[in-house]
Parts: C-alpha cells; sequence; structure tokens
C-alpha cells in the first residue's frame, strides 16, 4: 500500500478527468465551443513528456559520472515513454487544430518545434542502435541526451515566444491563459496534469522494470 | 591571538594567491594548447588542401546546380530560404570532416598532447574559420549567378552569414565527434545534427530575412541576442560534455 497509493491516485484523477472534463460545464467560447474539452487532454500529455525527458537526462548525467547500466536503461526507457506522451500531444493537437484552426496541421509555430524537439529524441533512439558495444552506446548516448537537452527547452519555451502563434497565451504560459480563468475549468485541469504526469511516470516504471528483466535473462 | 589571526589571513591569502596563480596558469596552458592544435590544423589543411577545396567545389556546384533548374529566382523569400539549405549541407559535409577523417593515430596524438578542452576549442574556432571563408565564397558566388535580386542590406546579411558560420561549426563540431565515435560515419551526423540546427536555421533565416526586407537593425538585435545565447549555451555544454566522450 506505500508503494501503491500514488498509482491509484494517477488512476482516480485520469479518470475523474475523463468524466469530468467529458460532462462538467465549460465557458461557451467562440470558435473554440465544445473542444475547449480537448485541452484537459492535449495539455497534460506535454507535461507527462516534459517530466519523463527531464527524467531521462538525469538519469544520463547520472549514467557519466556512476557508468552503471541500470541508470543507461533508465534514461533509454524514460524517453520511450516520453515520445508516446509527445506522438499523443501531436495527435491530440492536430485533432483540435482541424476543428478550430481548420486544418490538421497549421503551421502554427509550437506545432511544427513539438515535433522537431521529438526528432531529436528518435535521433537519439537511432543513435542508441548505432553502437552495438553496450558501455560505449550507453556514455554517447547520454552525451547526445545532454547535449540535445537545451536545444529541446530553447525549442519548447523560448522560440514559440519569438514568433506569432495560433496557440492562446502568446508571450504567457502555454498552460495557464485566459483558458482556464474559469475555476470551473482548473477543478479538473490541474487534476489531469497531475493524474498523466503520474501516468507517465508508471509507463517509465514498468517499461524500466521490464527491461531490466530481459537485461538480467541475457546475461545468465 | 591578534598574531595568530594576522597569520592564518596571510596564510589564507597566500592560498588564495597561490589558486589564482594556477588558474592564471591553466589558462594560460589551454591557450597554449590551443594555438598549437590550431596551428596544427592549418598546417595540415595546407598541405592537402583537401577539406577547403573539396567544399567548396560542393558549394559552387550545388548553387550551379540550383542555377541551372531554377534559373531565376523571382521571389525574395525562395532567394534567402535557397541560400540557407545549400550553406546548411555544405557547412554538415565541411565540418564534420573534423573528427570523422581523423585516423586513429591522429586522435591519439592530441589526446596525449592536449588537454579535451585545448582539441574541443581548436577544431571549433578552426572550423568556424573554415567556414567564414566558405560562405563569404558562397554568398558571393550565389548573388553572382542569382543576380534578379541583391539584399538592400547586405552589412545585416552578412552579419547573419557571420553568426551562421559560427553556429554551424559550435554544434556541428560536437555532433560529428559524437558521430565519429559512434563509429558510424555520414548518415548518423546528418540525424544527429538536423533537429539541433533546424532551430538555430529558423532564427538564422529570420534574421536574414529582416536583411532582404530591408528592415532597420533595431528589429534584428532579439535575433542577433538569441543566436549569440544558443552558441554560448552549446560551447557550455561541449566544453562539459566532450572530455567524457574523448576519454575511451
Amino acid at each position: 500500500m506505500k508503494k501503491t497509493w500514488w498509482k491509484i491516485l494517477a488512476s482516480v484523477l485520469v479518470v475523474y478527468t475523463a468524466i469530468a472534463g467529458l460532462l462538467f460545464g465549460v465557458p461557451h467560447l467562440a470558435i473554440l465551443n465544445e473542444t475547449i474539452r480537448n485541452l484537459y487532454f492535449h495539455v497534460p500529455m506535454w507535461f507527462a513528456m516534459i517530466v519523463l525527458f527531464s527524467i531521462s537526462v538525469f538519469y544520463s548525467v547520472k549514467s557519466l559520472s556512476s557508468k552503471s547500466e541500470i541508470d543507461d536503461i533508465k534514461a533509454v526507457e524514460s524517453v520511450n515513454a516520453g515520445i508516446i506522451f509527445g506522438v499523443l500531444g501531436l495527435i491530440t493537437g492536430a485533432i483540435w487544430a482541424k476543428y478550430t484552426w481548420g486544418q490538421f496541421w497549421s503551421f502554427d509555430p509550437k506545432q511544427n518545434f513539438a515535433a522537431i524537439s521529438i526528432l531529436l529524441y528518435f535521433a537519439y533512439l537511432i543513435l542508441r542502435n548505432a553502437i552495438d558495444e553496450e558501455q560505449k552506446r550507453a556514455k554517447i548516448s547520454a552525451i547526445y541526451n545532454v547535449f540535445a537537452f537545451p536545444m529541446m527547452v530553447v525549442l519548447l519555451f523560448v522560440l514559440p515566444r519569438l514568433k506569432d502563434s495560433l496557440h492562446p497565451g502568446n508571450g504567457g504560459n502555454p498552460g495557464f491563459n485566459s483558458y482556464d480563468l474559469d475555476s470551473r475549468m482548473r477543478m479538473v485541469f490541474y487534476p489531469a496534469c497531475l493524474g498523466w504526469i503520474l501516468i507517465g511516470y508508471w509507463v517509465y516504471t514498468i517499461r524500466f522494470r521490464i527491461r531490466n528483466i530481459e537485461n538480467k535473462q541475457q546475461h545468465n | 591571538m591578534a598574531a595568530i589571526s594576522n597569520k592564518i589571513t596571510t596564510i589564507q591569502q597566500f592560498k588564495h594567491a597561490i589558486f589564482i596563480n594556477k588558474s592564471i596558469f591553466a589558462v594560460m596552458q589551454l591557450a597554449k594548447e590551443v594555438k598549437y592544435l590550431i596551428h596544427k590544423e592549418v598546417l595540415l589543411e595546407r598541405r592537402s588542401k583537401y577539406t577547403i577545396n573539396g567544399v567548396l567545389l560542393y558549394v559552387v556546384s550545388t548553387i550551379f546546380t540550383c542555377y541551372l533548374s531554377f534559373v531565376s529566382l523571382g521571389d525574395k523569400l525562395t532567394w534567402n530560404a535557397l541560400f540557407w539549405i545549400i550553406m546548411l549541407f555544405a557547412s554538415i559535409n565541411g565540418v564534420s570532416k573534423s573528427f570523422l577523417q581523423e585516423t586513429k593515430g591522429q586522435q591519439l596524438y592530441s589526446y596525449i598532447l592536449a588537454s579535451p578542452a585545448a582539441v574541443l576549442i581548436s577544431k571549433t574556432v578552426y572550423n568556424t574559420l573554415l567556414m567564414l571563408v566558405l560562405t563569404t565564397i558562397a554568398l558571393g558566388f550565389y548573388t553572382l549567378v542569382f543576380d534578379s535580386f541583391t539584399p538592400p542590406d547586405m552589412v545585416l546579411y552578412y552579419v547573419a552569414v557571420v553568426l551562421g558560420s559560427v553556429s554551424f561549426s559550435t554544434v556541428f563540431t560536437m555532433v560529428s565527434a559524437i558521430a565519429s565515435k559512434a563509429g558510424n560515419g555520414g548518415m548518423l551526423m546528418a540525424i544527429l545534427s538536423f533537429p539541433i540546427i533546424i532551430p538555430v536555421l529558423i532564427l538564422l533565416i529570420k534574421l536574414a530575412k529582416n536583411a532582404v526586407d530591408g528592415l532597420p537593425w533595431e528589429n534584428s538585435y532579439d535575433e542577433i541576442a538569441m543566436l549569440l545565447v544558443v552558441n554560448v549555451l552549446m560551447v557550455a555544454t561541449s566544453l562539459l560534455l566532450f572530455p567524457y566522450l574523448w576519454r575511451d
């Protein structure tokens, strides 16, 4: 029970946001109409992705000094889990864009840069596949991961500010803008973020444990 | 009591002075190594003249191919975009030589002689010089061939080109080191460097577009500052990470 409370919390929160997000009242805004409910699903994906990629960089730095295989597996599995959330964020965003902006891909800077930052992590995974020797792979991919992370921060948080975006809250924090000033939406939005971040972390721990067992079997 | 505390402070001052002396010595040593390594690079290049001539021919043939296929560029945005695409590929080819081309023996030579920081700095500086020569000649040839349009603010355009050479060499030097250690040359270099260089390229194209539109300089300070910050960031992370990569 001690170890599973956060998993229960995550499940409860996500189930709650799925029900409340679809049923609770939302402000009626022009163009957006009911699609505003997508805020509860689209934005938390990005938060979960950023948290998972940060975990990955943390373990990459750690593996550079500790040279332990466990840290390397943690780094790569959090990238794997993060990419799932990044792709889901792109898909939910594209669907939302279709109904509000008219096209799935609207040449919006944030959309483009998010896609590029996912490319960055695909490149990381391909770099890993290119190297056979395990220790060398751990070292070189950790270096690339740490090298690429500041660029991802620039891509996702700095560059969109310099450009006109179709996204709301230009110049402000993208998640906390005029949309969820409505207190009813806050009641769902914040739990949704926390819930999806925890779910993301859960996915990562499961992936890590599976990979760890596979690794042990290989060595034996 | 006073005498003792006096003595302690003098000892501390002494230690402090030694520390400063040591760090000055370290910096001077680094500068010496960097100077030596750059000299070595230039000497090797002057003997073989392979990289500079090869990349120059590459750029000129690319521009000429573009000229033959486009004939003339009516739109100034296309003019700008095409130049940067050509520069991107040319610089990937030019800079990737720095680590990928080196033999095991050459790497061992600089490994024994110099600190990792000196190796990285010297390569970056050398690549920047190489890129400056290359981009200047490329820009000249490009404006010569596609003469339907010339940017009204050529100075600002050249500033963008210089910043471009610096950023390309800071990013690609580190990526080519990673790709060469991964032991899987050309394709890996392209895959790894594209996502990293795209944000820089977007800033560069925006800056160059300001020059193409002939906007006053005040409008471009944001981009110039941003590019400088990104470069400092890249050099700092490279310097932190390179020692781990260099040690095999």
